[in-house]
């Protein structure tokens, strides 16, 4: 079809002359003056101290990076910790170990419940205080039941154990059929040569995709910017933050992470890839938990796996978890005799 | 090109004329849509804090929206096959409303995720590194995208072909409607699968989903469409045939009837084997160690969903407000079905047993206010430009009677 456009006269407009200019000017100022209005609060952003450089916005994948980005990513971070906390961070990119794959066996018989490996935990990873995050939830059970939903998470005994329950602590169970692993839509979560699920917190989109995944509830999300103390205890006291920084931290795992990615426990692999036990092992009082390498024959889970009547949480669902528990039936904890609590054997 | 400037200027242009009700639901819908920006960027800088999310409950009203509104998008899929497929030539003219539903709907689902996102800073990380075919996410991102674009191109190219006076060439849109026909059933499929494929979730672990979430979009769109057929019927030039929403009426009737029946097979399967997977359910319908919230809901949702059934299937059925009752009744039983009743009481209890409710806070409900406002006001937009265009009144060769001065008659040029 032909047709001139020139050969057509102009359409006259609604209105025309000043009084258009000047209400389609209001209209346009109310306009602009309303969006500004509604995009106030990224004022605060903009104030805030730390900027956002293009070099972070196109950061590569974990994976991706060469050994010289990496070190410049690195040096970065420390330079984030100095200025956030006034630490100078030891932070490092372990390899997994040839020849390595982690497991974790937990000696249900022994844990009593007195959570200090939740504590140790939050305090090497460096976990958020404010709002609170742990890794570790250590569950409650009646002795007769291994149903989940009769447990309680919130108990607060003055005193542990308690005579008619068990404890059944749960953390990431570095499943060798990841279903977070799986779901990930831009494989910010992965599994390591050594069997331990790691999370890139510079690449993670924050969907959670892998959290409604995760049939052990091991993941965590960040809802707000991470911070070591509440506003009461920094007022107290300017260096707690500092304190209570653990300067010795990994890429993969305990440094601090940012608002809106996931984490999770990672078997301490800034510790464990350096011949170290985790923190939540070091911690426990009781001996319950046993962690090391299952391809070593001869090591203290392989033994274990070996010798014991095991199980794990939810097999029907083909998880394959490398988190193991067990009950050591010769002397379970809450059969312990009084006359050994109170060290008076009887005649 | 220069042509298609000025017909996008014309359109532009055109949005902003219209009658008082016009006028005061498109600045009701800026109102809102402005609130839920100013939601955003305080969620935007605090971060989902500010929502009622938790650990435990990790998705909320925003996938909740997100779901449902998937399946508006869906649901255009209904007036293209009597169109296209069956050659029911009263609807022909109708369709074109369905796919603009579908883009608005899409990109609604869009801001949806958007919001969700803890980093929306990083969504190039989707093209860099993307876990393809691994994760049915990054499915959802393909369908979701190519469904819009596929219908951004049908509805461009007919409307544009309108507004230039000539025959859309069949070669250069037919084969994108079959597509898209296929596509369509995608969408919705590949959403369903993303929660029916999670093995720590018994609530969506069903094979049930994916069908039961295609009979909800199936009415609820078709629902939505009518409700548009009929403000259009009544506030503009548009004819709007009878036996179109005859049409309709009869597919969303059956659609609805569907959704019913297979959430009854559901409900059976989960209560009678009555097995430690029924627990989430148990939650949804009756409430779990005296956690109730969402028990008034579902209810509700249930009722709402019988009452348009109900309306459905008496002699009131060909009435217009009847139909029309039926329509907002069911649109929001299935919102909240699909919502409030599909994604949140999957989280609860968690999958280590423990119970923790989910209340979303004034400043999430007004990021989905405004999510609606958006959608809404793109949808009306779209209708509302593309109605003088299809009725032959905006043309590249005429000035459109508004685009004149108020007093000058409305005669088209002669060439």
């Amino acid at each position: 079809m032909s047709w001139d456009e020139s050969s057509l006269p102009k359409p006259p407009t609604v209105d025309s002359g000043r009084r258009s200019f000047l209400r389609h000017a209001a209209g346009l100022a109310t306009g602009a003056v309303a969006f500004g209005a509604a995009l106030s609060p990224l004022r605060e952003m903009v104030d805030a101290k730390h900027g956002y450089s293009a070099k972070q916005f196109f950061q590569k994948h974990y994976k991706e990076m060469s050994r010289e980005e990496m070190n410049e990513v690195l040096a970065r971070v420390r330079m984030e910790v100095k200025e956030n906390y006034g630490v100078d961070a030891d932070i490092s990119a372990p390899a997994p170990m040839d020849g390595v794959e982690f497991v974790y066996a937990l000696n249900l018989s022994r844990c009593n419940g007195n959570r200090a490996c939740v504590y140790a935990c939050v305090r090497e990873n460096n976990q958020s205080r404010v709002p609170e995050i742990q890794y570790i939830r250590v569950i409650e059970m009646p002795r007769t039941s291994l149903d989940l939903e009769r447990g309680n998470h919130h108990y607060g005994d003055e005193k542990v154990p308690d005579k008619d329950h068990f404890y059944l602590p749960v953390q990431c169970h570095q499943c060798a059929n990841a279903p977070c692993v799986k779901v990930c839509p831009v494989e910010a979560t992965w599994q390591e040569p050594d069997g331990i699920t790691v999370i890139d917190y510079d690449w993670c989109i924050g969907c959670r995709y892998c959290m409604a995944a995760c049939p052990y509830w091991a993941r965590r999300f960040n809802f707000s910017e991470p911070r070591l103390a509440s506003l009461k205890e920094l007022a107290a006291n300017p260096d707690v933050e500092a304190e209570r920084l653990n300067p010795e931290m990994s890429y993969l795992s305990n440094r601090p992470r940012p608002k809106g990615v996931v984490e999770k426990c990672h078997f301490c692999l800034h510790r464990t890839r350096k011949g170290k036990m985790p923190a939540c092992l070091e911690a426990c009082p009781t001996g319950a938990r046993k962690f090391g390498n299952v391809l070593d024959p001869h090591s203290e889970v392989s033994e274990i796996l070996k010798s014991k009547r095991i199980f794990v949480l939810k097999e029907d669902l083909g998880t394959l978890p490398r988190f193991f528990y067990y009950f050591d039936e010769r002397t379970p904890q809450t059969d312990i005799p009084e006359w050994i609590e109170g060290q008076e054997e009887p005649a | 090109m220069k042509n298609y400037i000025r017909f996008l200027w014309r359109c532009f242009r055109l949005s902003f004329v219209g009658d008082w009700r016009y006028h005061l639901w498109m600045l009701i819908l800026t109102i809102v849509a402005l609130f839920g920006i100013h939601a955003y960027a305080g969620q935007f800088v605090h971060g989902l804090a500010v929502t009622g999310m938790s650990d435990h409950v990790s998705w909320g009203l925003y996938i909740a929206n997100f779901t449902f509104l998937v399946g508006m998008a869906a649901a255009a899929v209904m007036l293209v096959i009597p169109v296209y497929i069956y050659k029911f030539k009263d609807m022909h003219e109708l369709v074109i409303f369905g796919e603009l539903l579908a883009v608005a709907s899409i990109i609604m689902c869009l801001l949806f995720i958007t919001v969700d996102l803890g980093r929306p800073d990083r969504f190039m990380h989707l093209l860099f590194r993307f876990n393809f075919p691994i994760s049915v996410l990054a499915w959802d991102v393909i369908v979701l995208n190519g469904y819009l674009l596929l219908n951004l191109h049908i509805c461009g190219y007919l409307i544009y072909s309108a507004y230039c006076n000539r025959e859309p060439s069949r070669w250069f849109y037919i084969p994108f409607v079959f597509v898209a026909i296929a596509w369509a059933l995608s969408i919705h499929t590949v959403t369903a699968f993303l929660y029916s494929g999670l093995g720590s979730r018994p609530f969506w672990n069903s094979a049930v989903l994916a069908p039961r979430f295609l009979a909800s979009a199936f009415a609820a769109g078709p629902a939505f469409i009518v409700l548009t057929l009929f403000v259009i019927r009544s506030t503009t030039r548009f004819a709007v045939h009878d036996r179109a929403i005859e049409l309709l009426r009869l597919i969303l009737t059956v659609a609805l009837t569907i959704n019913l029946f297979l959430l009854g097979s559901e409900v059976f399967t989960e209560f009678y084997t009555d097995s430690a997977h029924a627990a989430s359910a148990h939650y949804l319908m009756f409430g779990l160690h005296g956690h109730t919230t969402l028990v008034p809901w579902i209810w509700t949702s249930i009722a709402l969903n019988s009452a348009a059934l109900l309306i459905l299937y008496s002699p009131l059925r060909r009435r217009d407000w009847a139909i029309g009752t039926a329509c907002v009744a069911m649109i929001c039983g299935i919102w909240i079905e699909k919502g409030m009743g599909l994604v949140i009481p999957a989280f609860i209890p968690s999958p280590i047993g423990e119970i923790v409710e989910y209340h979303p806070t004034w400043d999430e409900i007004q990021i989905c206010l405004g999510i609606w406002a958006i959608g809404l006001l793109l949808y009306t937009i779209f209708v509302r430009v593309s109605i003088p265009v299809l009725t032959g009144h905006l043309r590249i060769d005429k000035i459109y009677e508004t685009e004149a001065r108020p007093t000058e008659p409305s005669a088209p040029l002669q060439p």
